[in-house]
């Protein structure tokens, strides 16, 4: 906290440092789920953090990047495709195996990188398309890799079916802690702030000595290699890749919507937005196109009506912050009690 | 032999590309928005003029004056009710809409007229072609959606250099502050451009239909071709997507002889080529101002 001209500048308050501990607990809490829980609910909370995980990615790159993608299918196909050559082919552990294809891809979004950002704005979001319809179409041809329909994942066979789950879940919720924290941490960092200064004015920022492309191409491997771990572990939480399903367009559909929903740019909407998601899935995905329908109009209504979505909502109605991430200024109360005297700006939040 | 008639074929398959990209360009070129339902609405301009015919006995062509009008009217109401408000809100927002909505009529498509592929029935005129020698075949459907491409890319330039909506577009398109205070109502002028993209998107789909069968998933991999038109040819530039989609028709129709499971591969292939090599198209037009 550093005091001058009567204003604070603070990173932590109250409601912060409450929230960080309440995240910490539940995640330690998370930990012991398995042993207090059969498979079921062992299973639907780990299609929950593959949720999150693929939200935050999301929101990484359009909300803080400014780079809307249709294609992140093709590093969550990457990643299930590594994840079962791995584990079944060379002979990894396969749960070493989801994290050493996530790497692969991370490493692979770099050269595609280099195609992908020639193109911007909505060319760039169809462009990642064409990448991701290339790599299915590739992948659909190559015998080894089951061509068309694709291969199961047999690996994980070897560990008792409950103890799969088991194992499934508890790395499955290790990576969503990890790579939110990476989230933070970059948000925290230099980088963090060079990206938010490009998305408020890309060119403003590049005038004042913000390297443009770096910090994007940075916040562009992060995601691959987030959502290649979510590409992982649904392939280890459903023990099969078939390449239309994997590396299918409808996964972009969903994390546009949770990100949407939740509120673009936030640190806590997308999350807030992959819970939404995934009870309006356990309750409707069976109604088939009509579930799609809704979820399209929603989307539809939410970019017009409410384009900060949920959380940006209640932000801007409560002025509540729950992570750590920006500054605020506050007016000193000379008292040190009551109400501060002056609203509270945000500079540089989330 | 067989090369020459694959050459001659996705020729002419170009033409079709460069009908179904026009649209996108063009609301490209004017609000900076690609819109991520053209495909789409391509597909539903198909299925109107196919159920026409299926349910009342409406020949093709009668539907077709019946739905291009009917696609002018819906850019139009897109334009007013989605895009102006979703343009206020940055770059993604219009993206973002865009792909809801094709969502949203991928769906509807799906439970009106269910998942079964369909063709508009045009009887004879289906299979006729000029045959140049044995192998060598020109389908009169290919040639008269090639010869239609070319009709409407060229009343789309005249349009647009000739008349007072075109110099109105071309004036909204460089700088809408501008033009509106010269006295253009800019949200009119997006609204003239979004009805005729989503007119020509229509026809381009009818024409789909009467080639070959489709159903309400076809319309994602046309946006990817009209895209891939758009940029292969050079931004900015009508004559451009022409080019573009003739060379992607060519790269396809090449990849199908091989094997006909590279089709569209080879088609994404030489697009990413063309980024590679060559990322401001081939027909590259420096954008006036």
């Amino acid at each position: 906290m550093s005091t001058a001209h009567g204003i604070t500048v603070r990173r932590w308050e109250p409601s912060s440092r409450i929230f960080t501990t309440a995240v910490a607990l539940v995640l330690v809490a998370g930990v012991f789920v398995p042993f207090a829980f059969g498979p079921n609910v062992t299973n639907k909370l780990t299609q929950l953090f593959i949720l999150i995980i693929l939200a935050a990615m999301w929101n990484a790159l359009a909300g803080f990047a400014g780079l809307v993608s249709v294609g992140q299918q093709a590093f969550i196909g990457m990643g299930a495709y590594a994840t079962v050559v791995l584990a079944d082919d060379v002979g990894t552990n396969p749960y070493l195996a989801i994290v050493l294809g996530a790497l692969i891809a991370g490493a692979l979004s770099l050269p595609i990188s280099l195609l992908a950002f020639r193109l911007r704005g909505g060319q760039f979001a169809i462009g990642m398309w064409v990448i991701a319809e290339t790599i299915r179409l590739i992948v659909g041809q190559i015998r080894t890799l089951g061509g068309g329909t694709g291969r199961s994942l047999r690996a994980t066979n070897v560990y008792e079916p409950a103890l799969r789950q088991a194992y499934t879940y508890w790395l499955a919720l290790a990576l969503m802690a990890a790579l939110l924290i990476a989230v933070v941490w970059l948000l925290r960092s230099r980088v963090g702030l060079f990206l938010q200064a490009i998305r408020d004015n890309e060119v403003g920022a590049a005038s004042l000595g913000v390297r443009v492309v770096p910090a994007k191409r940075l916040i562009f491997v992060l995601a691959a290699t987030g959502c290649a771990a979510a590409g992982g572990l649904i392939a280890a939480n459903t023990l099969t890749v078939q390449p239309n399903a994997i590396f299918g367009v409808q996964y972009s559909a969903f994390m546009i919507f949770m990100v949407l929903l939740g509120g673009l740019g936030t640190l806590e909407g997308p999350i807030l937005g992959a819970v939404i998601f995934f009870v309006i899935q356990q309750e409707f995905a069976d109604q088939g196109t009509w579930y799609l329908i809704g979820l399209g109009l929603l989307a539809v209504a939410v970019t017009l009506l409410a384009p900060r979505g949920l959380w940006g909502t209640i932000v801007d109605r409560t002025g509540l912050r729950l992570a750590p991430v920006g500054y605020r200024l506050r007016g000193t109360d000379p008292a040190g009690a009551g109400p501060d005297p002056t609203p509270p700006l945000e500079h540089a939040g989330t | 032999m067989i090369w020459i008639n694959a050459l001659v074929q996705g020729l002419l398959l170009g033409g079709f590309y460069a009908l179904l990209a026009c649209g996108l360009s063009l609301i490209f070129g004017v609000m900076r928005i690609i819109n991520l339902a053209h495909g789409e609405i391509a597909i539903l301009g198909a299925f109107v003029v196919a159920l026409l015919a299926d349910a009342a006995g409406v020949p093709p062509v009668i539907g077709l004056i019946i739905v291009i009008p009917l696609a002018a009217l819906a850019g139009y109401l897109l334009q007013r009710g989605v895009l102006t408000r979703s343009l206020r809100g940055g770059e993604l927002a219009p993206l973002l809409a865009t792909f809801g909505l094709a969502i949203v009529l991928q769906n509807l498509m799906l439970q009106l007229f269910s998942a079964n592929s369909r063709q508009i029935d045009i009887g004879a005129l289906g299979s006729a072609g000029i045959a140049l020698t044995a192998q060598i075949s020109l389908p009169l459907l290919g040639l008269l959606t090639f010869a239609v491409a070319v009709l409407v890319l060229g009343g789309l330039q005249l349009l647009l250099s000739r008349t007072g909506i075109g110099r109105a577009i071309r004036a909204t398109a460089s700088d809408p502050d501008t033009a509106e205070l010269m006295g253009l109502n800019s949200r009119r002028v997006y609204a003239y451009a979004t009805a005729i993209a989503l007119a020509t998107a229509a026809l381009a789909g009818v024409f789909l239909g009467m080639r070959s069968s489709f159903d309400p998933f076809t319309g994602q991999a046309q946006l990817i071709f009209a895209f891939e038109a758009v940029i292969i040819g050079g931004l900015g530039s009508l004559w451009g997507t022409l080019l573009g989609g003739i060379v992607l028709g060519v790269a396809q129709a090449i990849g199908a002889q091989i094997d006909p499971s590279y089709l569209v591969l080879a088609g994404n292939v030489v697009f990413l080529i063309v980024l590679a090599f060559r990322p401001s198209g081939i027909l590259a037009v420096r954008v006036r101002a």
